[in-house]
């Protein structure tokens, strides 16, 4: 019961109509503090309703879904939000930033909900920034960033509230192969400081940087693995050849 | 969240759209402001008519005869001559609430003046004809006690008599012939205008009433008798001792009807007063109607906005915020658009009515409480007309309005 994720016959039945659509047929999952999991799969397979329950998003049919130690498959919606508030980081694949709105404010968002003063947003917000290495690009709006850094600044906001996991749906897939692999490390390197990590991905390539591959087929977890020697992204981005496009930073 | 982090958000989520904002303030704008002229307009029209109905004369009391009555034909009021300048006399000297007191003598006729000729009406007063009318003497004077003692042949002409007997001259000290008598012209009216009848008031001849009694009209009794009361809070009082000092000197037994009427000018005031009040309630109500249209604007684009920024409402809910906070920051947001919307309202309203008042020489009068309620009232619209799209949007599924493209 020390899971961080612990999940019980999870099942989540989509009504349309006259029809069921069974996106998850009983899901038994147990992720620990501290682990790097890619959550791989074609798509319907149930990868985006999991992480959607998993993310407090959305509630199962049924089964239980507890999040350290507390079932949270039964709340209300605005209990949920305070559960996704507190313990929960996303990160798109579109980014969803705020347009015409600062990387600061984006990156203050989740504080505007929890009555944190006006101060420590802006401690946090600064912290955050300069941890994904976007120091000085406080004022700058989305439209005026690069994908990768759009990318960074949405991940800022996923960690500045100190959540419980971050959860990462298709991160990369509107990145080019080189800022895929600096945003890949950065999740390595996050990782390295303790903090859980889930990802949802349909290419092997980046689930290999994960430390634990778990595959859907059909709403079902059909693979469930440790991976034996995880890519290093540091070393994978050594080994490119020197990039003059995506600016330095 | 703090209000005003919101506040700020609401204005800044505004900003973002400045010509959809201005345009949906517009509708507030036009709104408010109409409801501040259309008042301010309504309040001056009641304020103007006031004016006039003091310009008859201030704490004006009349005493009327009462209807003449033989074999059980009744003819209409004043056809009684039950009046007298004895009657005058007494209600002068016995009444404490009475300052002044005129009988009042109607005649008409023609007035002649060189080869110059005009039907007018005559009429013969007191000297405090002039005080109890408020209608001073331009040129010249008025004609004094002693001429009331003597019955003598003096007059005064109001300017429009003036006009057409004397056009561009100074009548006082000439002779004017009125039903074939000379009289001495000693004065001229102050012109007045019409009233609030529309009689022109200054179509007149005023000669001492005894004058007018004896030499014109060879009657003892009088019309009527105007009075004015010590203050206006005193005519009800004036108008009871007027009442009971005239039954008993007409020897009016008790349970006998009056013969005679007292009417004060402040029955008409009221008369008039509640009016131009409706008048006022109406143009209000019209105006509100451009100010709820504005509202129905207001929750137009709000919808419009909430549609549009779905994906947005998603990222917040994603991000922790409750259904309630996004319900609030909609509702600040139509909120903020139609209170400055309303503020700019007023400032366009005040000087509508203020263009109106000079273009028209219309008096305007906006009071403090009007510009309170309409400002409340835009912020009540705002409230009222953002809440639809506001909860709308705080029942967003937080998965749908992140997949919202």
């Amino acid at each position: 019961m020390n899971d961080l994720i612990a999940t019980e016959q999870l099942v989540k039945i989509y009504k349309l109509g006259d029809y069921e659509i069974h996106a998850l047929r009983g899901i038994d999952l147990a992720i620990e503090r501290g682990e790097f999991v890619a959550i791989m799969g074609p798509s319907g397979s149930g990868k985006s309703t999991l992480m959607h329950i998993l993310g407090c998003l959305d509630r199962p049919t049924k089964g239980k879904y507890r999040l350290e130690g507390k079932d949270v498959s039964s709340m209300d919606r605005n209990s949920l939000a305070e559960v996704r508030n507190r313990k929960i980081g996303f990160v798109f694949q579109s980014f969803n930033l705020l347009a015409r709105t600062t990387a600061l404010e984006n990156v203050e968002l989740p504080l505007l909900y929890n009555g944190s003063s006006t101060k420590q947003r802006l401690e946090k917000a600064r912290a955050a920034l300069s941890l994904v290495g976007l120091e000085g690009r406080e004022n700058h709006y989305p439209n005026k960033l690069s994908g990768g850094q759009q990318q960074r600044v949405a991940i800022a906001r996923a960690l500045v509230n100190d959540p419980a996991i971050i959860l990462a749906d298709e991160p990369t897939g509107n990145l080019d192969t080189r800022t895929s692999i600096e945003v890949m490390e950065m999740f390595q390197s996050l990782n390295d400081k303790a903090i859980t990590i889930i990802l949802i991905t349909h290419e092997k390539d980046i689930a290999g940087y994960a430390k634990r591959n778990i595959t859907f087929r059909d709403g079902r977890i059909v693979i469930d693995e440790r991976v034996a020697a995880p890519k290093n992204g540091k070393e994978e981005l050594r080994s490119l050849p020197p990039d003059e496009s995506e600016d330095a930073v | 969240m703090k209000y005003l982090q919101i506040i700020r958000i609401a204005y800044k989520a505004l900003g973002r759209n400045k010509m959809r904002s201005s345009l949906t303030m517009l509708g507030i704008i036009i709104g408010v402001g109409a409801v501040i002229a259309m008042v301010g307009i309504g309040e001056g029209a009641k304020k103007m008519v006031n004016a006039q109905i003091a310009s008859l004369g201030d704490n004006l009391l009349s005493v009327f005869p009462g209807s003449h009555m033989q074999g059980g034909f009744r003819g209409g009021a004043g056809t009684m001559t039950s009046l007298t300048e004895d009657d005058a006399e007494a209600i002068k000297i016995f009444c404490s609430a009475i300052s002044k007191v005129s009988p009042v003598v109607r005649t008409g006729g023609q007035v002649v003046a060189g080869n110059l000729n005009w039907g007018t009406s005559v009429e013969g007063y007191a000297p405090d004809f002039i005080s109890i009318r408020s209608w001073p003497v331009a040129s010249g004077t008025m004609f004094t006690d002693q001429d009331v003692k003597g019955a003598t042949k003096v007059c005064l002409l109001g300017q429009t008599v003036v006009d057409n007997l004397f056009p561009g001259q100074d009548p006082v000290g000439e002779i004017i012939r009125i039903k074939k008598l000379p009289f001495r012209v000693i004065g001229v009216l102050s012109p007045k205008g019409q009233n609030a009848f529309g009689r022109d008031q200054d179509d007149i001849v005023v000669v001492p009433y005894t004058t007018a009694q004896k030499k014109l009209m060879g009657v003892t009794h009088v019309n009527n008798i105007m009075a004015s009361a010590v203050d206006r809070s005193r005519i009800d009082e004036a108008t009871t001792q007027i009442t009971e000092l005239l039954r008993r000197r007409h020897r009016i037994l008790p349970g006998q009807e009056d013969d005679f009427t007292v009417r004060s000018q402040l029955d008409v005031a009221t008369a008039v007063g509640s009016t131009s009040k409706i008048m006022t309630v109406l143009l209000g109500v019209v105006a509100s109607i451009s100010l709820v249209v504005g509202g129905i604007g207001i929750m137009n684009i709000m919808l419009v906005s909430v549609t549009e920024r779905t994906r947005e409402i998603g990222i917040r809910m994603a991000v922790g915020a409750k259904g309630r906070d996004i319900l609030v920051q909609f509702l600040v947001e139509s909120m903020v658009l139609s209170l400055i919307g309303g503020i700019i309202g007023i400032l366009f309203g005040l000087s509508a009515a203020k263009i109106v008042s000079v273009a028209a020489k219309w008096p305007i009068f906006t009071s403090v409480s009007a510009i309170a309620m309409a400002f409340c009232f835009a912020g009540f619209v705002g409230v009222f007309f953002g809440f639809y799209p506001a909860r709308k949007a705080s029942l967003l599924d937080p998965i749908e309005a992140l997949r919202y493209e």
